[in-house]
């Protein structure tokens, strides 16, 4: 212990970030979001089997099952170790490359449907303080803006993997996903803007602080709050808004033509996605790590309090990744027009209309 | 006739009313499935499902009352069967004979690729003598191909007995019950 | 490190715009486009090694995440074999070269006039602070970003007039 201590304090502010930064990258990303992905993804199968009167997966059994007496048939019958099928499966897939597509794109598409949604979580503060260490990986002073700019990449994904496939049913997955995200992303932006007007800071760690002070930003912007979610739910391609997947139109839209763990790729890239989408709503409106009482709001100072913060934020986001899962079987798809009216002619008007809204009220309360 | 679509009022469009709709269908049937255990799935290698009386499933060849092939070895199923599943081998010029007296012919052989087979039941309907049968088998597997083609003594194996009419002894009567008697005996 | 790190995000965005315009490998309008792509990150880039934190992100958000999405669009919706055939014709090349003359000389009298390390000053002070910006945007600096907006409405109202169908 003393030996860590002492190489801590020989190093130079440099050479501790760098430390630093890596191990929170590779924690979050290794420790966090991958093992989250998996099981959104069992969770989304159960939820499914559940409001459908099935009862889901239920089925794998791995050899050390029988050393559990009693949790181990309850684990099997949650299907707890599913998703360790299902990665495996993935892995053990043919790779299979068509001959008609575009190699180049259709080998670097599902890469780049996954790098944008995962650097998006950098500048997500999941936690206030463990020892010295601040629980955010990269703390910028535009971090909303960084964001908003690496999403709205993880749509050359999808494009290109519909243009890659060279397939008809890939190409309008593409088309339509494109033009879905672009639209979306501006109700998104605008919808956001009233709230850096209360704040009065780009920086995500400032709003949480706004919101540690105050009633969380859900019950003073419940229309941008609305805005957000549904255009949250058309940015991550989720149903009713999984136009660009459409598997009764377009068989399975952009990834009809992959295989394996390519098809995998994409399949991370959209609950990364939503993993990112949800952390944003937290910090956005669900004020970030905190919690109104128990002096939760404070920033930590020991140790424990730091993992029960990190603790607050991971639950808040998993409820609402809940949210996006259980919405997916409740509603049915929106049709294409109906989808581009939505998001042009009901939010565009509505997030413009609570900007003003927000200006007026600010501008009354403190008049200069 | 044209149905004319009502305007959606300012509260449905809103889409708050089919919202909370979906949420109460939906947390109904969760709940009645998570903590009701109202699920309907069928454990399936385990549980197996009853098959209804008349279900109609693999084909087989049956035998009439008294234990003998009721096959004549006439080929229609063979030339009605869609995906050409059934092959008959008739008996040509070897001495077999027939196992019931109102029979000229038996099949050598009469197989059916059960791989093929889509058990859409025109042979039963073709069959003049009613010897062959949809029965109650509907999951039927193999480890090798070979194994999927059921040849004639597993098909009457699967097929019993079958307990209908006796379209044979049933002619023999109404022959008898004539005035003329045009059958020898 | 920051000098590094310039000339690699320097020589990334020459050799990114150099490969969109003219690329050897591939006369596919979508590779340009991915390649333009390509060119506005490491400009993006370069931004952030100024301090202009607010620059680089809308420098993402807005060329490298929806207007580069709407070119790649439209591309992908033209016959693109036909452009690949297509071979530069005289004219074209004639155009090309006043307007890299002209462009040439705007920064050679901007380098010549400039004196090093002003710029940075400046940036340094407001680029990163966004409602600095902001404020320049719209004291300083209001005619012009009015006469943009303007401009921006002309060709909006240009677009819907074009593509309708019957003017009633």
């Amino acid at each position: 212990m003393e030996a860590i201590k002492q190489f801590f304090s020989g190093l130079s502010w440099e050479q501790e970030f760098v430390i630093f930064t890596t191990l929170k990258v590779c924690i979050v990303l290794f420790g966090a979001v991958l093992p989250i992905v998996a099981y959104a993804v069992l969770v989304e199968r159960k939820v499914s089997a559940w409001i459908q009167d099935r009862v889901g997966p239920n089925r794998a059994t791995p050899f050390f099952v029988k050393y559990l007496p009693v949790v181990g048939p309850i684990l099997v019958r949650l299907g707890i170790f599913h998703p360790l099928a299902d990665g495996l499966k993935s892995f053990l897939k043919e790779d299979f490359t068509p001959a008609h597509v575009r190699k180049v794109y259709f080998w670097i598409a599902p890469a780049i449907a996954v790098v944008p949604a995962m650097l998006a979580l950098a500048v997500i503060p999941f936690g206030s303080k463990l020892g010295d260490q601040k629980m955010v990986i990269a703390d910028l002073n535009v971090g909303i803006l960084f964001t908003f700019g690496i999403i709205s990449l993880g749509v050359y994904g999808l494009v290109l993997a519909g243009y890659a496939s060279n397939s008809k049913f890939s190409f309008l997955g593409g088309i339509r996903s494109s033009a879905q995200m672009i639209s979306y992303e501006i109700a998104m932006g605008m919808s956001v803007i009233p709230i850096f007007m209360l704040v009065g800071d780009l920086n995500l760690s400032k709003v949480i602080a706004y919101q540690a002070d105050g009633a969380w930003l859900v019950f003073k912007q419940p229309i941008a709050f609305v805005i957000f979610l549904v255009a949250a739910f058309a940015e991550t391609n989720r149903l009713p808004f999984d136009l660009p997947e459409a598997e009764t139109e377009l068989v399975g839209g952009y990834h009809t033509e992959y295989s394996s763990m390519k098809f995998a790729l994409f399949f991370i890239g959209e609950y990364t996605a939503m993993i990112a989408a949800s952390a944003m709503m937290v910090v956005l409106f669900f004020g970030g790590w905190t919690l109104p009482f128990a002096g939760l709001n404070e920033s930590a100072t020991t140790f424990a309090m730091g993992l029960a913060h990190i603790g607050i934020f991971v639950s808040k986001m998993l409820f609402l990744m809940v949210v996006f899962i259980w919405v997916r079987w409740m509603l049915p798809r929106f049709r294409y027009d109906q989808l581009m009216d939505l998001g042009w002619r009901r939010f565009v008007p509505l997030a413009l209309v609570n900007i003003v809204l927000t200006a007026v009220v600010l501008w009354a309360l403190h008049p200069k | 006739m044209i149905v004319k679509r009502a305007n959606l009022t300012l509260w449905e469009r809103l889409f708050l009313p089919t919202l909370l709709g979906g949420l109460q269908v939906t947390g109904k049937h969760f709940i009645r499935t998570v903590f009701g255990g109202k699920a309907v799935t069928m454990q399936y290698p385990e549980q197996k499902w009853v098959v209804p009386e008349g279900y109609r499933g693999a084909p087989y060849l049956v035998r009439d009352q008294a234990g003998d092939t009721k096959c004549v070895s006439c080929q229609l199923c063979e030339f009605v069967c869609p995906p050409k599943a059934i092959k008959i081998i008739p008996p040509g010029d070897s001495s077999l004979k027939a196992d019931r007296a109102n029979a000229e012919k038996t099949p050598k052989e009469f197989e059916i690729n059960m791989l093929r087979c889509i058990f859409c039941g025109f042979c039963q309907e073709v069959c003049p003598e009613e010897a062959i049968f949809l029965q109650r088998d509907y999951s039927l597997t193999g480890e090798t191909r070979d194994e999927m083609i059921y040849n004639k003594e597993k098909l009457l194996a699967l097929g019993g007995t079958h307990a209908g009419v006796q379209k044979w002894k049933q002619k023999l009567e109404e022959a008898k019950g004539q005035e003329t008697f045009p059958v020898k005996d | 490190m920051e000098n590094v790190l310039f000339y690699i995000f320097a020589a990334l965005t020459l050799l990114f715009a150099f490969l969109c315009v003219a690329n050897p490998f591939s006369r596919n309008p979508v590779t340009s486009a991915m390649f333009l792509v390509l060119t506005m990150i490491s400009m993006a880039g370069l931004f952030v090694l100024l301090q202009a934190f607010f620059l680089a992100a809308v420098q993402i958000l807005v060329y490298a995440g929806a207007v580069m999405v709407l070119f790649l669009f439209v591309i992908m919706l033209l016959d693109i074999k036909e452009e690949e055939r297509r071979r530069f014709s005289r004219f074209s090349i004639a155009l090309g070269g006043v307007s890299v003359i002209g462009l040439g000389f705007i920064l050679f009298k901007t380098i010549r006039e400039s004196k090093a390390g002003e710029g940075l000053k400046l940036v340094a002070v407001k680029g990163s602070d966004t409602a600095a910006l902001g404020k320049a945007l719209f004291t300083q600096y209001l005619l012009p970003f009015e006469i943009v907006s303007v401009l921006l409405l002309v060709a909006m109202v240009g677009v819907i007039l074009l593509s309708k169908k019957d003017l009633k």
